[in-house]
């Protein structure tokens, strides 16, 4: 019964992959958007926030769907992508990536912007006075001093990716060793006769990474505050 | 040498000033509301004005006629503010070492060594700005700005966070500062008394606008 089977294995570890490079690709984007968001008045602002958050409020089916239509391999970038840098999306696990990333995206950026935002000015400017151009400021004070939102924001994104289902099953289908992560497989196991252990232990195997990734979350935050708050 | 003749309009309050300063301590005064710390962000680059020009030394550092602005980091004028504004998630050695790297500047362990011994902040360089008295921070600041290397200081009311006993310790090191470091100052104050103390010629502000420059005898029967 707790025996983890190879194909179980093969779903337990692409998840792991595909929320990682979701998140860590994510992350930077998520910074600068952020950031973006936090100090910067624009036109289209409003817009621009709308669209990150259109994944949180729309069918998961539709978001996928959409993503078929632009990165598919005949989709609009999708098509260009694939014949100039040999990028393919459609149905390979940089597919799921790219679902997971795009569906956490915005649990990925707010944390972030409410930490830039938590950022006082005042230290910026006291930055600036010292000789340290707007990129320096941004490195050597805005960013350490937002970490604590960048590690929750990182967190929570990729337990959303971990968890994804709707929009990748949409986008990339459900191919074992491929596209198939544990929602996925969970979901194929529980059509399947006799697969409910085995659905079972994916179960549990995805609560204890959804629990370790937020017990991981709070000791971040907790160090991170400790040394920004001088001690 | 500093020359100042500047415009602003904030909110309903209207920024004029003008005023040249040769002096080693420019003291700013005012009571509060009289516009001082505008007129002084705009010298460090923080504001920008609506007309006129800032210059230091023959280098134009704002001038709108001919729509010069040299942004606050490229200006090297250091500034050590009212509320300190130290960085929490440094410890007091990288925040007085923050400068230097922020300029490029050759690492100089003799000035540091000078510059911590005049303002005896030695014992304090392992420890995190949480960790300091109102009195050591405001030291502190002090220390970091001047190790950016200025080639003018601002200081806006910097004993105006400390109690009095904290005034008393650090007023002799900003006469130290000013008869050793050899870097002009502008200081900001509302208290005529600590003018009297430091500065060398005086800017006296009121509503925004200048109303008397001069000596520090400008001062006299002003609490």
């Amino acid at each position: 019964m707790f025996e983890i089977s190879p194909t179980e294995w093969t779903a337990i570890l692409l998840s792991l992959r595909v929320a990682s490079i979701a998140t860590l690709v994510a992350t930077p984007l998520g910074i600068a958007v952020a950031w973006l968001l936090a100090r910067r008045d624009f036109w289209g602002k409003s817009a621009v926030d709308a669209l990150i958050h259109l994944p949180l409020v729309l069918p998961p089916v539709v978001t996928g769907y959409l993503l078929l239509l632009t990165f598919g391999r005949r989709g609009l970038v999708g098509e260009w992508l694939a014949d100039h840098l040999g990028i393919v999306f459609a149905f390979r696990w940089t597919g799921a990536a790219l679902a997971c990333g795009v569906m956490s995206f915005p649990l990925l950026v707010r944390p972030i912007r409410l930490s830039i935002e938590a950022v006082d000015r005042k230290l910026e400017q006291a930055a600036s006075t010292l000789g340290a151009a707007p990129w320096h400021v941004f490195m050597s004070v805005t960013l350490p001093l937002a970490l604590p939102g960048v590690l929750a924001g990182m967190v929570l994104g990729f337990a959303k990716a971990i968890g994804e289902f709707g929009a990748t099953i949409t986008f990339v289908s459900n191919i074992p060793g491929e596209t198939q992560t544990i929602s996925s497989a969970i979901y194929a196991l529980i059509s399947t006769p006799d697969g409910d252990p085995a659905a079972l232990r994916l179960v549990i195997v995805s609560i204890v990474i959804a629990m370790s990734a937020l017990i991981a979350s709070e000791w971040f935050a907790r160090r991170a505050t400790q040394r920004l708050h001088g001690n | 040498m500093l020359r100042v003749d500047v415009s602003k309009q904030l909110g309903d309050f209207k920024l004029e000033a003008a005023f040249e300063s040769e002096g080693r301590v420019t003291g700013l005064f005012g009571s509060s509301g009289a516009g001082k710390t505008s007129l002084i962000n705009m010298i460090a680059g923080l504001l920008r004005p609506d007309r006129g020009n800032i210059v230091i030394d023959d280098e134009v550092l704002d001038d709108t006629a001919s729509r010069v602005h040299v942004p606050a980091h490229r200006r090297r004028i250091g500034y050590v503010f009212q509320d300190i504004r130290l960085f929490p998630h440094l410890d007091v050695r990288e925040n007085l070492d923050y400068g230097r790297r922020m300029n490029g500047l050759t690492e100089d362990s003799l000035r540091r060594k000078r510059v911590t011994e005049l303002l005896d902040i030695g014992a304090l360089l392992d420890r995190r700005p949480g960790k300091l008295s109102g009195g050591e921070r405001q030291r502190v600041a002090l220390g970091r700005a001047l190790l950016a290397q200025p080639r003018l200081l601002l200081l806006d009311e910097p004993l105006g966070s400390l109690d009095e006993e904290r005034k008393e310790e650090i007023l002799p090191y900003l006469v130290r500062l000013r008869d050793e470091a050899g870097i002009p100052m502008v200081y900001v104050s509302h208290d005529a008394a600590e003018l009297r103390q430091l500065a060398t010629q005086i800017v006296m502000l009121k509503r925004g606008q200048v109303t008397v420059f001069g000596g520090v005898k400008v001062l006299t029967g002003t609490p």
